[in-house]
């Protein structure tokens, strides 16, 4: 046998990976440049098919990267921008201990800065990539916008992380493309179709964040960084595709009443205005809308910034199926119309009472709305009126196949949808039930008395044999064919290979699960609906 | 910066005087004791301190705050104050003038020779600022005895010149006349003492100085002190300070204060190198000018041309989609909330106070819902989420850290992977339904065997009996006692002969239980009793014994004593020959054929391999089947050689049956398989079963009918459908068409045996609760 005896490693799937350590000597960064490269350029670790093979035989947990992915990094121009970063704060810390005050000032001016816009071109060379991958940096985006000063991040990150989600919040607005929305106790989910595209992004309540320790704000930096950069090119892009200008401004006809002297002033007040999310924005190209007659009004008293955000979720809702909003002028800058105006239909309230009501509207509970979006169709107000106690509130983006357990709520909501009356099922049932009752217990008397009679017969004479009747065997066919057909498939099974009996018994393994749990929610809800049912009757009883 | 010592300072510290010279020359404060410093040596002591006022303020003031240090130098090298008096007079004068000029501005100026004395005492205090032991030690100047005890421990080469004795413990001298020795080498006598107590004490009566009297160690001579001495001592005793004019209160000046003055500190003249312009430097600019020039540095980076945000794929270039792209795994995205996570959801959702608890216990990791559901009442109500930024870091983790792989999805349904078989309704006849059950055992039943005509069944027991039934009616026709645990029966497949081999113990019994046809029993019993015994009687392994008596009555007709138990026994399809199994691992004589119509015993082999489980003939041809543990063996009865070992696949061979083809044989285990040998495929099982629970105690074919059977220790009898074609290349059919059940299960045994009926589709079945069933 000639040639050169072939060594372990050497070729194969070892070839094509490479270990973190590996890849960062390759590269020589520090780790957190590495990892910074690596979420900029979204370079991620790969599972080879055979880790015992690319480990060298060991077995050892390891990260393993394409050695392709490291390859390309390397001619990555950021990492020289990394390097000249790093030397600017080496020179800059100097500056500071010799207390070169000039300098210092002269490094600030000339900080290095980059730019990630190739970087964005080169992950998304299309535009749909970019918009099928803008979930994770809005919502990212959002709870940035949510942060206070609190030196976790930069305050200019957080105003410009404010400023896109508020001009993408304007865009799906303006193209209404709302979906589905969801209150959880997370926070609130939107789902929003864009150019085809699902885009589900999380907004969390508006409260203080209590900074978690264990979270490396760093790494969150930079993603927001990406994702900052991302957002805005996207951003800009719709509104291209809207024909609205970008930044966007708000229409001059409502922009007019807000005189300012200081050009800054006027500024800050034109982005307060359109975070409001309440007036239309300027096009490009004028167009004319025909809107829905609907408005609604947020109540008025105590302003906090919860409530504000509270609004401009609402808002946000209303507007994107063509509704107008508005709210009382002391509580947010940017309210369209009064609270007197007679065209109003809907009022939204979140409080138990409220004094001053008008005739011709409805005053309703915010979940309304809500409910609306996601049923696509306007629902009876009667359920959400103050004080109520409001129905669940359901999730949108279950949808339920085949043998899952469907909540009875969904169950009307989808008649409902399909245009049948809603029908008050409670009332009927417990009608029925009570009449069901009674009988019952007439019936159970009527027994009971037959069974003393007859035995009041049987004391006098007293019969030692017994004849039973036989009884006929109803044949039941469909039953029989039935269990033919189950024994015909078990006998089958018997017949199954290892490997395909293995399989099956996962599969059927995870759908005996599924229906376990299944019957589980049913089963719970009977159980529930019971007990309400027993405490109302008692309540009547009382009465 | 006292003048007296400066002097010495110049010895040791020349550095700081060096330092502080030069500090005189920059700072005019300092600049007149500077110039004393100078003029010390020389005794020009009262140059021009009068003359300049303003500062000698701070020259005063300098003094009193530099006391300590001049103590801190002294303590360095005392060696001045060693000297003669008149030396430290003479010092203490030039001092005492020094100071007087710095006192005058705050006291009134007194003469020459008051200050003087002044000094002096002033000297002292400085000197012995913080000892209180000064006042008693050395003698002469009392200053000087002060200071010669803050000094005890130096070496001085300057001695006291009253005595000479130099710095020794005085009482070395005790016992001499003398004292020491004065300048010249003569002796000082001590002075004449011979006070003794009273003396003393007279004279601490009478003399009104005697508390004002000290005596001098070195010279032995009492010393009356002087009031401004003992006015020294007294202030001295109260902590006060020495100088009874110094004034510890005196208000700070801030010498170094904001006010500009109008003149400069020193009249030096600039340095020619502040006019001209630093090499150095122009060096360096010349260089920054220069790089400036050549563009390698900017003094201020350029403005951004470019908006922030602008049409960044205005020109979309498909050929930019690289092959990356294709290979990229984009990341899943997040999971979508359920109907739990909602802040009002349906109350199933809603987690009772068990599940709230298993929740509490379990591992975050492990969690199927990161949250606890619960239900508000209204929007207002809903709190914030504590864990929404952890989650959107674990988020941010997942992106940048979690391996992706590709993973193909089976989405099978699981309807597919069961094999399409034929129908059993297809394949009838097969036995469905139990029909009879025979009962009369009262133990279980270990083996049962059928006439070859179907009418009778015979069934052998643990209760060491042997019972005959009629199939169709289930009736006992017979019961036949044996000597013990019955382990095998076997009917003899010859219509025209009607014998049953018995086995139990190491007895095989040959019985004719005289059933049926009259005259076939009679020609049995006759062919036996025909025998003619051959003349040379060969040694055989077993005996042969006639049944007569009671046993013969009872249908014994031949008894077969065997050297160990037989558990099998099997008839070969002639009717002539008897096989049985006598398993004992190791020995040569583990399976024996006996020939019944020449009473002969044949051993077939030399060595067995193995323990023997059970033995079959073939039904056409001449081969003998053993299966031993783990391998069926194929032997050629003419040729007398192994044809064929079989791999069962399996660990323990419980029981065998060979297809009346011949071609097929299937192998019962205890590990719960069924093995299919196809004789022309392979050595290897052409299919394994896996349809009982337990373990297989016994298999057996139809004759004709293509059904075979399985009972196992789970009481289920399983019909298989097992089709066997004459085409050689079609593989048999094999499809399980019923399962069985009726038998229960006693001491963890269901089912010990299985044998169809030779005509009818129907299967008996014997179990361990001591029945015997019949399915048709």
């Amino acid at each position: 046998m000639g040639g050169l005896q072939k060594k372990k490693y050497e070729s194969g799937s070892v070839t094509n990976y490479v270990s973190r350590n590996k890849a960062r000597k390759k590269l020589s960064l520090s780790l957190a440049d590495f990892r910074r490269l690596c979420i900029l350029k979204g370079i991620y670790p790969h599972e080879p098919k055979h880790k015992k093979k690319v480990n060298k035989g060991s077995t050892a947990p390891r990260t393993f990267y394409l050695l392709k992915d490291i390859r390309f990094l390397l001619h990555e121009p950021i990492v020289g921008k990394f390097r000249e970063y790093k030397i600017f704060v080496r020179k800059l810390r100097k500056a500071y201990g010799k207390a070169e005050w000039s300098g210092v000032q002269r490094m600030k001016e000339n900080k290095p800065a980059y730019k990630l816009d190739h970087i964005i071109k080169e992950r998304y060379p299309t535009f749909i990539d970019a918009v099928r991958d803008v979930d994770d940096a809005l919502s990212m985006s959002f709870l940035f916008s949510t942060f206070a000063r609190t030196g976790k991040c930069h305050v200019q990150t957080i105003q410009l992380c404010r400023r896109l989600s508020v001009e993408w919040m304007n865009y799906i607005i303006a193209s209404r493309s709302l979906r589905k929305v969801f209150l959880s106790i997370k926070g609130i989910y939107y789902q929003a179709e864009v150019l085809g595209q699902t885009i589900t992004w999380i907004i969390p309540y508006q409260f203080a964040h209590d900074h978690p320790t264990d979270v490396d704000y760093r790494v969150m930096a930079t993603f927001t960084e990406l994702y900052t950069t991302l957002l805005g090119f996207v951003n800009f892009r719709l509104y291209q595709t809207l024909n609205l200008v970008y930044p966007p401004k708000v229409k001059h006809t409502k922009c007019a009443s807000i005189k300012c002297v200081f050009k800054d002033m006027h500024l800050h007040i034109s982005y307060q205005k359109l975070s409001a999310l309440s007036a239309s924005l300027a096009r490009t190209v004028p167009l004319v809308e025909d809107e829905e007659a609907e408005l609604d009004l947020f109540p008025a008293e105590g302003v906090s910034d919860r409530q504000l955000s509270y609004i401009r979720m609402c808002c946000t809702l209303c507007r994107c199926f063509g509704g107008q909003v508005s709210w009382d002028k002391s509580l947010c800058i940017g309210s369209t119309y009064d609270e007197t105006d007679e065209t109003i239909t809907h009022h939204i309230v979140d409080r138990p009472t409220i004094d001053k009501q008008y005739i011709n509207r409805y005053y309703i509970q915010p979940q309304w709305v809500y409910d609306c979006v996601n049923g696509k169709i306007l629902l009876p107000v009667e359920e959400y009126f103050l004080g109520v106690t409001l129905p669940p509130h359901l999730s949108p983006f279950v949808e339920e196949s085949e043998g899952d357990y469907v909540p009875p709520e969904k169950l009307k909501l989808q008649a409902l949808q399909r245009g049948e009356k809603p029908q008050d099922d409670d009332e009927e049932e417990e009608e029925d039930d009570d009449d069901d009752d009674e009988d019952d217990q007439s019936e159970d008397e009527d027994e009971a008395n037959l069974a003393e009679m007859e035995e009041k017969r049987a004391q006098g004479k007293s019969l030692s044999v017994k004849v039973t009747p036989g009884k006929v065997k109803p044949e039941n066919r469909m039953r029989a064919e039935q269990e033919e057909k189950a024994e015909e498939k078990r006998l089958a099974i018997m017949m199954m290979k290892k490997k395909e009996k293995y399989l099956y018994d996962k599969i059927m393994f995870g759908k005996k699960r599924h229906v376990r749990e299944a019957n589980k929610l049913a089963a719970k809800r009977k159980a529930h609906d019971d007990s309400n049912k027993a405490d109302k009757k008692k309540k009547k009883k009382k009465c | 910066m006292r003048p007296t010592h400066s002097g010495t300072m110049s010895k040791l510290k020349n550095k700081k005087r060096n330092l502080e010279e030069n500090e005189d020359e920059q700072l005019p404060i300092f600049d007149k004791d500077g110039g004393k410093d100078g003029h010390l040596d020389d005794g020009d002591e009262d140059q021009g301190d009068l003359s300049d006022s303003e500062e000698s303020v701070f020259s005063g003031l300098e003094e009193s705050g530099s006391d300590s240090d001049d103590e801190e130098e002294e303590e360095e090298d005392g060696s001045e104050e060693k000297s003669s008096d008149v030396e430290e007079d003479k010092a203490a004068d030039g001092d005492g003038d020094d100071q007087l000029s710095a006192k005058e501005v705050i006291e009134p100026q007194t003469d020459g020779q008051h200050s003087k004395e002044k000094k002096k005492k002033k000297k002292a205090a400085g000197k012995e600022g913080g000892e209180e032991s000064v006042a008693s030690d050395r003698d002469s100047g009392l200053q000087i005895s002060s200071q010669v005890d803050e000094y005890e421990h130096d070496t001085s080469d300057e001695e006291d010149i009253r005595n000479t004795v130099g710095n020794i413990p005085m009482e070395w001298y005790k016992d001499y006349p003398h004292i020491g020795y004065d300048l010249e080498g003569k002796k000082i006598f001590k002075p004449i003492r011979n006070k003794d107590e009273l003396d003393e004490f007279l004279d601490k009566m009478e003399n009104p100085d005697y508390w004002r009297t000290v005596q001098d160690k070195m010279t032995g001579a009492d010393i009356r002190l002087s009031d401004e001495q003992v006015d020294l001592v007294h202030r001295l005793q109260q902590g006060k300070f020495g100088d009874v004019n110094f004034n510890e209160y005196e208000p700070a000046i801030d010498f170094f204060s904001n006010e500009v003055m109008i003149h400069p500190v020193t009249n030096r003249p600039q340095d020619k190198r502040s006019f001209i312009p630093s090499l150095i430097e122009k060096e360096k600019v010349g260089k920054l000018v220069h790089a400036i020039k050549m563009g390698w540095i900017k003094p201020h980076r350029p403005k951004e041309t470019t908006p922030q945000y602008y049409d960044l794929w205005a020109k979309e270039d498909p050929n930019s989609i690289l092959g990356r792209h294709k290979m990229h795994i984009p990341a899943p995205k997040m999971k979508l909330p359920g109907h739990e996570e909602s802040y009002n959801p349906p109350p199933e959702y809603l987690m009772s106070e068990e599940e709230r608890l298993a929740w509490e216990q379990q591992d975050p990791e492990y969690r199927k819902l990161s949250f606890l559901p619960q239900k508000l009442a209204c929007l207002r109500a809903v709190p914030a989420y504590s864990r929404f930024i952890h989650e959107r870091f674990e988020r941010c983790l997942d992106l940048y850290l979690c391996p992706r792989q590709r993973k193909m999805r089976v989405n099978v349904n699981p309807e597919d992977l069961i094999p399409k078989l034929p129908k059993p309704k297809d394949l009838q006849p097969f036995p469905t339904t139990q029909s009879l059950v025979y009962r009369g055992h009262s133990s279980l039943v270990r083996s049962i065997s059928i006439s070859p005509s179907g009418q009778w069944l015979v069934s052998g027991s643990d209760d060491c009996t042997v019972r005959f039934w009629e199939v169709s009616t289930a009736r006992c026709l017979k019961t036949v006692e044996v000597g013990g645990a019955v382990k095998g029966v076997a009917w003899n497949p010859n219509l025209s002969i009607c014998l049953v081999a018995v086995s139990y113990d190491d007895t095989v019994v040959l019985l004719n239980p005289g059933l049926g046809d009259r005259l076939v029993c009679t020609a049995t019993d006759q062919l036996i009793s025909s025998y003619e015994e051959p003349e040379e009687v060969k040694d055989q392994p077993v005996q042969w014994a006639v049944a007569e008596g009671e046993g013969h009555e009872q249908g014994h007709r031949l008894i077969l004593k065997h050297p160990k138990a037989v558990r099998q026994v099997t008839w070969h399809g002639k009717g002539d020959y008897l096989a049985c199994v006598i398993p004992d691992n190791g020995s040569s004589l583990q399976v024996v054929i006996h020939q019944v119509s020449k009473r002969r015993t044949q051993n077939p082999f030399r060595k067995n391999k193995g323990l023997v489980q059970c033995v079959s003939f073939h039904p056409i041809r001449p081969y003998f089947f053993v299966a031993t543990q783990r391998y069926v063996r194929v032997y050629n009865l003419i040729k007398q050689e192994l044809t064929k070992k079989l791999m069962a696949n399996c660990k323990w061979i419980s029981s065998m049956a060979i297809h009346p083809g011949g071609d097929n044989v299937i192998c019962g285990s205890y590990d719960c398989r069924l093995a299919w040998f196809d004789l022309d495929l392979s050595t290897k099982p052409y299919k394994v079963l896996r349809q009982h629970k337990k373990a297989l105690r016994s298999v057996a074919y139809h004759r004709h009918y293509p059904l075979f059977v399985s009972g196992s220790d789970d009481g289920n009898v399983i019909v298989c459908h097992g089709m066997v074609y004459n085409d050689l290349l079609q593989n048999p059919l094999i499809v399980p068409v019923k399962v069985l059940k009726g038998h229960t299960i006693t001491h963890d045994l269901g089912v010990l045996d299985v044998t169809f009926h030779p005509t009818q589709p129907w299967v008996f079945s014997s179990g361990a609760d001591g029945t015997v069933r019949l399915f048709t």
